[in-house]
């Protein structure tokens, strides 16, 4: 580069030319046409509910499929689009580290509302939670059958 | 590979240069979608948490089935297809500006910018549309012991099952559905809309910019390329509200 606009920056990348352009639309041909995976199967699970007797197992199937493609997508979004892919792997560590946090609060959290439906299934009429409690009508005698 | 070579053999951290290889604005622009990251992801697990600890949640193929003109007609899937095709579009826009502000090309950076500030806005304009359709579409719902005809807010939600073998004016008579569905839906597609439209703010004040030659004079279009960061960023956000809410 002729000006150099950032003194702290050692490479500067070469302005890429058709080559980079192509990647762009490939790119694109790719996002696009995982979403329409994504819809595809979407439209899958919305014809499999019609019928009363569906697998649950293979619905849940499905839809771990379109968050794996959804993850794809964000990979190529960031990576290509972003540019991220293209600087140094400090960098990339320090923005890609971060984020298997992630990994923990996604299996903490669903998993403790999960236990939280669980609980007041099996527990809700003899340990009801205190949000019950509070509807309950005052005179009915603790423990009574409704 | 001669420049992974010498960047192999670079002393990153002696000083006198960036170890990350990138001017202070880009990397902290890096920093900020990070965190902003944690921020959406927050909300989308919580929602998630939610969701877990309900016996029942509204399907969205029923809830988003509308599609502007078409009337009562069954569409699912089919209009937030459209709005995550034009986000997809303006994404590809937007690199196409950035890949032109490297080679110095002012008249593309124009173009192509303008076209993802159009995006922008054709995105906000769905979004207004969608939400609009949720609050005064009624629903009748059984609400204790009578009809109702209510929209989705944050404080009711019509989505709830079906109360077998009840009919009113046609349509089948439901239950209220979990109210948090709408304050989720709304508070997290708000917060991005929110997002998306201070992107298409921060791309029209790049647009007068490039216009009058700021870039041009300070030699380089830096700028553009860390509004694209923001842009792409409101882009894979959508991939993730997208799943979440209207997917699975």
């Amino acid at each position: 580069m002729e000006h150099p606009a950032h003194p702290e920056v050692t490479f500067h990348h070469a302005p890429g030319g058709d080559e980079t352009v192509k990647r762009i639309i490939k790119t694109t041909v790719i996002l696009s046409v995982i979403t329409l995976i994504e819809l595809a199967l979407g439209f899958w699970i919305y014809f499999m509910h019609k019928s009363p007797d569906y697998s649950h197992g293979f619905v849940l199937f499905l839809k771990g499929v379109i968050v794996i493609l959804s993850l794809a997508k964000a990979f190529y979004i960031v990576g290509v689009f972003m540019h991220l892919g293209d600087e140094i792997r400090n960098l990339i560590m320090t923005i890609v580290v971060p984020l298997l946090l992630f990994v923990w609060f996604i299996a903490a959290f669903l998993w403790d509302g999960d236990s939280w439906r669980t609980l007041r299934n099996t527990h809700g009429k003899t340990k009801p939670a205190t949000e019950q409690q509070q509807v309950e009508p005052a005179a009915k005698k603790p423990g009574g059958v409704e | 590979m001669a420049t992974a070579q010498a960047q192999m053999e670079t002393k990153w951290w002696s000083g006198g240069k960036s170890p990350f290889n990138v001017e202070y604005g880009k990397l902290m622009m890096w920093y900020f979608l990070m965190s902003d990251a944690f921020t959406f992801g927050a909300f989308l697990i919580s929602y998630g948490t939610i969701r877990f600890s309900q016996n029942y949640w509204p399907d969205p193929n029923k809830v988003f089935n509308a599609f502007p003109f078409a009337g009562h007609a069954n569409l699912p899937l089919a209009f937030v297809s459209l709005m995550t095709f034009i986000l997809i579009v303006s994404s590809v826009t937007m690199v196409l500006a950035v890949h032109a502000g490297h080679h110095m090309d002012k008249k593309g950076v124009v173009k192509w910018l303008a076209w993802t500030i159009v995006g922008g806005i054709a995105f906000l304009a769905c979004q207004a549309w969608e939400w609009t359709h949720l609050i005064t579409g009624h629903h009748a719902v059984l609400m204790d012991g009578k009809i109702q005809e209510i929209g989705t807010t944050v404080s009711m939600n019509p989505w709830g099952a079906e109360v077998p073998g009840m009919l009113h004016n046609g349509e089948h008579v439901t239950k209220p559905g979990p109210v948090a569905f709408g304050g989720y839906f709304f508070g997290i597609t708000g917060f991005h809309g929110f997002h998306v439209l201070s992107g298409v703010v921060i791309n029209i004040v790049m647009l007068v910019m490039v216009m009058n030659d700021v870039f041009e004079r300070r030699g380089h279009y830096l700028m553009i390329e860390k509004a694209g960061l923001y842009w792409h960023f409101v882009d894979l956000v959508w991939v993730f509200v997208f799943l979440c809410f209207y997917l699975i």
